[in-house]
């Protein structure tokens, strides 16, 4: 029972990094765009994040504004790196794949540089704390599993719901998936549609650079140059297992942290197993999972890495 | 008149390119505070001045040439292989393996077979990807990117076990690496005083074979129609799906072979961090040498001088090496953009009515 | 902007330049239109019709001229203006986002329906109610495009723009996939609709455009080349001005062949990308030295069929016998090798690869043969010496053989695949919608060579939706309808009404 309770409580958070990129990289895909530098924009993200706080206090505890005020940097930088891929891959009709590990390499080396030179070596910062809601983190079982963890946790769950409503049920839903599925139609009645690309990439960026600050500001306390370690890529990969859809990508970022949170567990508890193999299993969990989860693109964007250009006749 | 236009717009379109990245670089430089023109000058010249520098940025290209190549392999195929990283590891791990499990075989037999060993660990690497793509339809930009992952832990797990130098649990401070390998698998130095190696010789011989291979074969002109329509080839019977796992094995081939050399001709032990991010550099080398052997040999000449020229801007000018990174990432944006803005014929037809109308009316003037 | 909803009493284009990379679009045009009338604009294929209302619909901005709504000049920077403006346009390809359902599509361009927070899916409804009642279309709102019909997408998409509020309609071929009695049905509605809308539209079928309009404007070459009444001319006389010169489309008169069964197909079954079977227990027979026309509505196997044939789609059941050997689910590598030839739909993307020069084009299937390598290696003057004779055998105009195929036109793009495919000596031609987009020029030169084949004795199976091409050359028409074959007429006794009851999925017998 405890066992159950420690993974499951020590999965969740592990979830919120990958579900907020994941969120972010289903609004670039469903209008259309695969952006595969959401990694670099995560580090950015994770380095910015931490940089508020860290600025003003080095070290030692700060108000709560200067995380805030860390999150939303990291945000608005994200959402410009978004623009910039736009750029590339929108205006000036880039391939996106490759572009994308540009974006990659870019906002790693970035945060890597920046990191240097601001920070200089490995330092913690105290980061967002948990928030433990009263009453309701009393309950045995529910209580430490779902009503014991920082802010942040609970906001992200909040936005799976958000997301579906914001894709399924407003005008600027209906456009970004016009914008995916078939973008001459969308443009055949009036809708931008690169300047829905270039919205939907704005997003994608502020979720990424948001998951990224998760990261550096309430997992892990640090920033280092590992410390996104594949979750972007991971991130993109959770798009297509959900087949474009809020809940199922959701299922899919549970069921890795859940794995991740188990296999913590399980070395926590002694048994001998050669550390590194422990540190393979998402990323060969991923491998497994898009072998197994065909790509539909009739349900989702089926122009999905198409760059949409009115003058091109077909 | 049409010809004149076209060098002119094309040569004005690469300069802007060039100036875009130079610029996008030169902020994140101010962000930092440091001096942007000592810099460039400093990643762009100092590797230059000195013989032992030059041997630096040579041996740096040796690896970066041989990976391009057989990014450019897979992606004149259609499938873009962004593990490299990955697939030198193992390729380092596998010659690895060989030398320290006959390190009494004599050069002759040893060295090849060291190499080839290097190659099939590479290609084993870059089989499975390209299996997965051509059976299962997962994008190879994941699959490859995740095995890169994968065998950082396994190449870890290597020199931290299996493969760990006696010496160091012994006596050592635990640095996870291998024992010096034999001198049977040492490629000879060329030039004294530096370390350039004959690896040399290898990365023009594959320059050479790849070229052969993809203009001058039909292999090579089925994977090339394999990868620029894709429909096309499956309707004139090519098969598709082998021809992107081919190319995928050559793909991986080439760099775990870039692996071996590495080690046979610069550490000659295997040790942490030899991949040093070659394979993603590889992707920007391959680019921007035009995804062709005839490119790609001053391209990786050209980044070797900004990889140990970044070693020293940290010394010289401040700026943490990372910044090669960044260059790196504006350059592949870059170059891909430009591509698609030289490739887009209504852009260059306006430009050119514009510039006509200008030609014109200078001339009624 | 609030849309402004009087009538639209007159528009007049004038002086519309348009120019893409190499081609003159549109030239100088200028055209107008009056309250109800209905104004055909006719004109080959790449003559610049579509080009023009794309123009008008603010798809395209024109280089020169200018566009004038009830004597004001107006400007419109996209899509979205010319439907403010009371603009609507059917365009050939549907505009409709397949995996969203008709309601989505229609609010997709229902702004009125929008606030910031919320989509007013409830309002979108009732003003399709309303509309469906008003001109007798009825459609189902949550239906899923990708469910509908052909036929179903049209009407869909008329409601939808007259829903966003279109007092003046532009159809860009809107016949050009339904069948002769939908077409009829069609004709008779916008007739009705005329009452209150002024109409342009598309056409190169000379009995609809005598049928529906009051005047027509026909196209050249991007120029108008006359412009008059509809009842003051007969058909005859706009065919000769629409292609500039007298052009007989060669015939197939040769006396019935009796070869042996080259293809005979026995039950197939195939199954479409959306995973339905697009295929059905289709039967078909075609003899050496035959042309077997397989007419009908496009959607209804034809795609399928073609590519079960070559092995480049998986066959669910039946086997497909030539000469008498089963090819059914062997590899393209295979077939090609029994002597297949094929001439496949997507010009452009399957029968060549575009950014590979002409001549690399010419071997795309014989990279291996001891024709074109030895020993794995290219001979390259062998390759070059095929790719010239081949140049000047079928009159590909292009400087030389070098230049990359896809910057070729449509028509010397199909040549190339003509000239590959036939210089290859195959056994039997499958040609899918050969001269479809193509000038009369290049159309007849394709239809000569497909008739001088079937005199060699090789069975062609022709697939097209011009019922003139595969009444002109075919020695027996079968009609697909459903992924079977629903009848099978021959040369002497079909006509284009009888293919049309079939396509629409009437049996003989159980017509009249």
């Amino acid at each position: 029972m405890d066992f159950t309770v420690n993974i499951l409580a020590l999965g969740i958070p592990f979830s919120v990094a990958l579900l907020l990129a994941s969120l972010g990289e289903m609004f670039n895909q469903r209008a259309g765009v695969f952006n595969l530098g959401c990694e670099g924009i995560m580090a950015m993200g994770a380095f910015l994040g931490m940089l508020v706080p860290y600025g003003a206090g080095h070290g030692a505890p700060v108000p709560g504004t200067f995380n805030v005020l860390g999150l939303l940097l990291a945000m608005a930088v994200g959402a410009l790196l978004g623009l910039l891929f736009g750029l590339a891959v929108v205006t000036f009709r880039a391939p996106q794949g490759i572009a994308g590990i540009g974006l990659q390499m870019f906002g790693v080396g970035t945060a890597g540089t920046l990191f240097r030179h601001f920070v200089g070596g490995t330092q913690s910062v105290p980061g967002i704390d948990r928030l433990p809601i009263p009453v309701l983190s009393d309950i045995p079982f529910i209580g430490p599993v779902l009503f014991s963890h920082n802010p942040l946790v609970y906001l992200t769950f909040l936005l799976v719901p958000a997301a579906w409503y914001i894709l399924f049920r407003t005008p600027w839903g209906l456009r970004v998936r016009a914008s995916g599925a078939n973008p001459r139609a969308a443009d055949s009645v009036g809708i931008r549609v690169n300047l829905v690309r270039f919205q939907a990439l704005a997003v994608g960026g502020a979720l990424a650079g948001l998951a990224g600050a998760y990261l550096s500001l309430c997992q892990v306390k640090m920033f280092s140059d590992e410390i996104i370690a594949g979750r972007g890529f991971i991130a993109v990969a959770l798009v297509y297992f959900g087949h474009w859809r809020p809940l199922k990508i959701t299922g899919g970022a549970l069921l890795f942290s859940f794995a991740q949170a188990l296999q913590l567990a399980i070395q926590g508890q002694g048994i001998d197993f050669p550390y590194e193999f422990a540190v393979m299993l998402p990323y060969a969990l991923v491998i497994v999972v898009l072998a197994f989860s065909r790509e539909s693109l009739l349900l989702g964007p089926t122009a999905l890495g198409k760059p949409f250009n009115r003058e091109m006749r077909t | 008149m049409t010809k004149q236009f076209k060098i002119l717009y094309r040569t004005v379109l690469i300069l802007l390119a060039v100036a875009a990245a130079m610029l996008a670089g030169a902020l994140i430089l101010w962000t930092i505070g440091a001096d942007v023109t000592k810099t460039y000058s400093v990643i762009i010249f100092e590797p230059l001045k000195n013989k032992i520098q030059i041997g630096e940025v040579i041996i740096r290209a040796i690896p970066l040439t041989v990976i391009a190549l057989g990014i450019s392999v897979a992606y004149r195929s259609g499938i873009i292989n962004i593990g490299a990283e990955g697939q030198m590891a193992m390729g380092i791990i596998a010659a690895t393996a060989v030398a320290l499990a006959f390190p009494g075989l004599p050069k002759a037999v040893l060295l090849p077979l060291a190499l080839t060993a290097g190659a099939i660990g590479g290609a084993a690497w870059g089989f499975i990807p390209g299996l997965l793509k051509a059976k299962l339809h997962v994008s190879e930009l994941l699959s490859t990117v995740m095995l890169n992952y994968i065998a950082a832990q396994f190449y870890t797990f290597c020199l931290r076990g299996p493969m760990l130098d006696p010496a160091e649990i012994t006596m050592g401070s635990g640095t996870p690496q291998s024992m010096r390998l034999t001198k049977a698998i040492w490629l000879d130095r060329l030039v004294p005083g530096t370390r350039i190696h004959t690896g040399v010789y290898i990365a023009l011989f594959l320059a050479f074979t790849v070229w052969l291979l993809l203009w001058r074969t039909s292999w090579g002109y089925r994977m090339r129609a394999a990868g620029a329509g894709e429909r096309a080839a499956r309707y004139g019977g090519i098969g598709v799906a082998g021809c992107l796992v081919a190319a995928m094995v050559i793909s991986g081939a080439f760099a775990g072979l870039a692996g071996a050399v590495e080690v046979a001709g610069v550490h000659r032990r295997a040790i942490e961090g030899i991949t040093g991010g070659y394979g993603f550099s590889g992707i920007v080398v391959a680019l921007f040498g035009g995804l062709h052997p005839a490119g790609i040999i001053p391209a990786s000449f050209f980044f070797g001088l900004l990889i140990v020229g970044a070693d020293m801007t940290q010394r010289m000018a401040g700026v943490p090496a990372n910044m090669v990174l960044v260059l790196q990432g504006i350059i592949i944006l870059v170059i891909v953009a430009t591509r698609m803005v030289l490739a887009n014929p209504y852009l260059e037809d306006r430009v050119r009515r514009r510039y006509c109308r200008l030609t014109d009316r200078g001339r009624e003037e | 902007m609030e849309p402004n909803t009087g009538k639209i009493t007159s528009l007049r284009v004038e002086h519309i330049t348009k120019r893409f990379p190499g081609v003159l679009a549109c030239s100088d045009i200028s055209l107008s239109v009056g309250e109800g009338e209905v104004l055909a604009l006719v004109g080959e294929n790449g003559a610049g019709k579509t080009t023009l209302m794309n123009i008008l619909m603010g798809l395209y901005r024109p280089d020169e001229g200018r566009i004038l709504i009830n004597g004001e000049e107006t400007v419109f920077r996209s899509p979205g203006d010319a439907f403010a403006a009371g603009l609507g346009m059917v365009h050939q390809q549907y505009m409709l986002v397949a995996n969203m359902t008709v309601l989505e599509n229609i609010a997709l361009g229902y702004t009125r329906a929008w606030s910031p927070l919320a989509l007013d899916l409830d309002m979108v409804r009732a003003r399709i109610d309303e509309i469906s009642r008003k001109y007798g279309l009825a459609v189902d709102p949550d239906a899923y495009v990708w469910q509908l019909s052909v036929g179903e997408q049209q009407r869909v998409e008329l409601v939808k723009t007259l829903c966003l509020g279109a007092r003046f309609l532009i159809l860009d071929e809107p016949t050009s996939a339904l069948t002769p009695q939908e077409t009829d049905e069609l004709i008779l509605l916008l007739r009705k609709m005329t009452r209150e809308l002024s109409i342009i539209f598309i056409s190169h079928k000379l009995q609809e455009v005598k049928n529906l309009s009051d005047k027509v404007v026909i196209l050249r070459r991007g120029e108008v080349v006359f412009e008059g009444s509809t009842a003051d001319h007969s058909s005859d006389d706009i065919a000769a001005l629409m292609t500039g010169r007298e052009i007989h489309l060669p015939r197939n008169e040769a006396p019935e062949c009796e070869g042996k069964p080259a293809l005979d197909i026995r039950g197939l079954k195939v199954r479409s990308d959306r995973g339905f079977l697009a295929v059905d227990g289709l039967d078909l027979s075609v003899c050496a030295g035959e042309i077997v026309g397989l007419a009908g509505v496009s959607g209804n196997g034809q795609r399928e069929l073609a590519e079960a044939i070559n092995g480049l789609r998986e066959v669910e059941e039946g086997e497909i016998l030539f000469f008498g050997r089963n090819i059914a689910d062997h590899s393209p590598r295979d077939v090609i090798d029994a002597g297949m030839g094929y001439i496949p739909e997507e010009r452009n993307t399957e029968g060549i690869v575009p950014s590979f020069s002409m001549k690399e084009n010419f071997i795309l299937k014989d990279a291996g043969s001891p024709r074109f390598s030895a020993r794995s290696f290219l001979k390259l003057e062998e390759i070059d010496r095929n790719a010239d004779r081949l140049r000047t055998e079928f009159d590909i105009r292009s400087p030389d053989t070098d230049a990359a195929a896809g910057s070729l036109s449509g028509g010397n793009i199909q040549k190339v695949i003509l000239a590959r495919e036939i210089s290859r000596m195959p056994r039997f031609l499958v040609a899918v919608y050969p001269t479809r987009g193509l000038d009369m020029g290049a159309a007849e030169f394709i239809h000569r060579r497909l008739l001088e084949k079937r005199m060699e004795g090789i069975g062609i199976l022709l697939i097209s939706e011009e019922l003139e091409e595969i009444l002109d050359l075919s020695d027996r028409i079968a009609v697909i309808f459903k992924g079977r074959i629903i009848g099978t007429l021959d040369r002497r006794t079909a006509d284009s009404r009888k293919i049309g009851i079939l396509m629409a999925g009437v049996r003989n017998d159980e017509a009249v």
